[in-house]
């Protein structure tokens, strides 16, 4: 290949010659569903098997992935896209089956990456059990975009009597995590800034679907399930609070949190509770199936660092409030504006 | 790094709020200079559980909130300007001046930059010898080594287009101006730990010398902080005369400080009035580059020229009360009520060390 061919050109999104090439060296070099390899313009899920074992309820959700930079420890955007399309899927209880992926393309990207991007998306999907059957690209000039934007659309089925939704949180539910806060958010934000934590730190970024399903079938009746993405903990659990109209109530000491991320924390200014997971779930169930769930939870590689953080209360309605280590408690709110390092 | 652990022990923390209580002969009221200080109070509790007993009121201490309007306008001027681009540290980019925020002035095209360390806009002045780059230094004596270090090294590579607009202030004038202006009863100083890790505690000898009242300087985990106000309580039992700094930071602080850090800024800066928004213009209280490095100095090189800006804060905003303590954040009439860290109307709501940030993320109202 000549040294031009290296990189996308606005040609590979023609249309012509250019476009054939790159799907087929780069795209289904990687990606091999059948439904995809037959190139038509839409996937027809003729097989009703996939609805199986649903009573006819599916989820389907969308969702854009921006990062940079494209490659961090831990993961790279395709995974992550595909993490978080099946992971959307998941705080539902649904089983994860057929997604889209559309890729923005950024004139000057090295295929190298790209290569890598999609070759990450692929094995992702593969350990999710998510099949990845149409898919578009666009290339733009150099400077309209930041390398890929990938934009996917997941859909799901929703097992029987599966009822997960943020408005089902009720006084004396128990609250748990499925691992330790903030490792996603604060590897993205010490790669962006050159900033170094003697490489310890490593993006959380994975699939939950199948913790979820574990969990699922040791307690059908979770009541609620979020990722706490963007905005972290503190966020999800104020969503909560909010569509439930109940208190919440957290132990800050129970949450777990890795050592070099609360360092990292300290001495950028941040908090944990708010910065972003990838691969954690907080899920709320009734009392007395809680030690069942985190039982599971913890057997699951998923879940090896589950703990029970907190409880339901019907005080304080809208409400987190989070108990301090001299026993006072102060309420925990939203993400407002952006999290930015402090300056001394 | 499990270094913090043992600074957050639950019953070693609630031993020393009870040995405050005990020692506290009457009510008294601490000014937790650092806005890191206070963020750390609200977050671990601190201020609600000695309620009783200690008035803990903010300080000025927030770089970000002392820098005055005009310094802003003058930094959004400059990035307005082809060929200039102005590097920051984070916050600042929110801070509103007199009409706009950098942040705005970016959205309409100006250049702006976010850095977290000065040497990144050195080596971007490097990697683009075309545009001038202009760090915005700002920061107490915490910050300013490291912007001094940045213009050393901007000359040791031979750099013509990395410059400093230096907006830096010294710690001691501005708790001094407080004390001086008796608007409020001060009866301790909590000492900023991390700017005095730098000047070294003696530098905070004047407070019980020339004011007669202790200081404790403290680092920012619950028992460092505890620590500090139970050896103010029992300060405070003795005679003035006796009264002294404590260090209660021996981990980080030592009486002459930081011997490199200060020699650093000796060098290149020089002591010079500050503007400080709520206290006004406090003579040798700023740093701005001394006549050896006037190549550097944008202040010199760039012709900044009379911008219309105003000392005034925002209609309705009392950042300037909140800065020198005579208010509490909620005592702000816009304070949640369209003042919120999403949208700030005054920069004690703008940065992560300012107070009404603080009282906003964690002093929310309980049933």
């Amino acid at each position: 290949m000549a040294d031009y061919e290296k990189t996308v050109q606005l040609g590979h999104g023609s249309g012509g010659t250019m476009s054939h090439e790159i799907v087929q060296q780069v795209f289904l070099k990687h990606l091999r569903d059948p439904l995809l390899l037959a190139l038509e313009d839409g996937a027809v899920l003729d097989d009703q098997r996939w609805l199986e074992p649903s009573d006819g309820r599916i989820a389907f959700t969308t969702d854009s992935y921006v990062v940079r930079p494209l490659v961090f420890p831990g993961g790279d955007i395709g995974k992550l896209a595909v993490c978080g399309t099946v992971n959307d899927l998941a705080m539902r209880g649904a089983i994860p089956r057929f997604m889209s992926v559309g890729y923005i393309l950024e004139e000057g990207l090295s295929l190298q990456t790209l290569d890598r991007v999609v070759a990450s998306m692929a094995q992702t999907a593969q350990a999710a059990g998510v099949r990845i059957v149409t898919g578009d690209t666009k290339v733009v000039d150099r400077g309209s975009a930041d390398g890929v934007f990938i934009n996917t659309a997941g859909i799901g089925t929703v097992p029987s009597g599966i009822e997960i939704s943020a408005t089902r949180a009720v006084a004396g539910d128990v609250i748990l995590v499925s691992g330790a806060m903030g490792d996603h958010g604060l590897t993205i934000m010490t790669q962006r800034e050159g900033l170094m934590f003697g490489g310890s730190l490593q993006s959380d970024c994975r699939p939950l679907a199948s913790l979820v399903q574990v969990m699922l079938r040791c307690c059908p009746d979770i009541h609620v399930l979020r990722d706490p993405t963007r905005g972290g903990l503190a966020s999800a659990l104020n969503e909560v609070a909010e569509q439930s109209n109940v208190g919440i109530e957290i132990n800050e000491l129970a949450v777990p949190v890795h050592d070099a991320v609360r360092a990292a924390s300290e001495l950028l200014g941040l908090d944990p509770l708010y910065v972003a997971n990838e691969g954690k779930l907080m899920a709320i169930v009734p009392d007395k199936h809680a030690q069942r769930v985190l039982g599971a939870m913890r057997e699951h590689p998923d879940g090896a660092e589950a703990a029970v953080i907190g409880r339901v209360v019907a005080s304080n309605p809208g409400r987190v409030v989070v108990e301090t280590l001299l026993g006072t408690r102060r309420i925990v709110d939203m993400l407002a504006g952006e999290q930015l390092p402090r300056i001394c | 790094m499990k270094y913090s652990d043992e600074y957050r022990d639950p019953g070693v923390a609630r031993r020393l709020v009870d040995a405050i209580t005990q020692a506290a002969k009457k009510r008294f009221s601490v000014m937790e200079f650092c806005g890191g200080h206070t963020h750390a109070i609200m977050r671990f509790g601190i201020r609600q559980a000695l309620s009783s007993h200690v008035d803990l009121l903010s300080g000025p201490g927030c770089p970000v909130c002392v820098t005055a309007n005009a310094d802003i306008d003058a930094a959004i001027a400059l990035a307005e300007r082809p060929g200039i681009t102005v590097a920051t540290f984070g916050d600042m980019v929110r801070v509103p001046g007199s009409r706009s925020s950098l942040q705005e002035a970016r959205s309409r095209g100006a250049d702006v930059q976010v850095v977290y360390s000065a040497l990144d806009a050195v080596n971007m002045a490097a990697a683009d010898g075309d545009r001038s780059m202009v760090m915005l230094g700002i920061g107490f004596e915490t910050t300013a080594p490291t912007i001094a270090a940045s213009v050393k090294q901007a000359q040791a590579m031979g750099l013509c287009n990395y410059y400093v607009y230096s907006m830096h202030k010294l710690t001691p004038p501005a708790m001094k101006a407080i004390l001086g202006a008796g608007e409020i009863k001060v009866d301790a100083v909590l000492g900023p730990g991390h700017v005095t890790s730098i000047t070294g505690w003696k530098a905070w000898d004047f407070l019980p010398r020339a004011h007669g009242i202790p200081c404790a300087v403290s680092g920012f985990e619950p028992t460092d902080i505890l620590s500090a106000i139970l050896a103010i309580a029992e300060s405070l039992n003795e005679p003035a005369a006796q009264r002294r700094v404590s260090n209660t930071y021996a981990r980080g602080v030592t009486a002459e400080g930081n011997s490199v850090a200060k020699r650093l800024m000796a060098d290149v800066f020089e002591m010079a009035p500050a503007l400080w928004r709520g206290l006004g213009e406090l003579p040798g209280s700023g740093l701005d580059l001394g006549p050896e490095y006037a190549a550097y100095d944008a202040k010199r090189v760039f012709e900044i020229g009379d911008l219309e800006t105003t000392t005034a804060d925002a209609r309705g905003c009392r950042c300037s009360q909140v800065l020198r303590g005579l208010i509490a954040p909620p005592e702000c009439p816009l304070f949640r009520h369209g003042c919120n860290p999403a949208h700030p109307i005054g920069p004690c709501m703008v940065s992560g060390e300012g107070a009404c940030s603080a009282y906003y993320r964690y002093g929310g109202a309980l049933d």
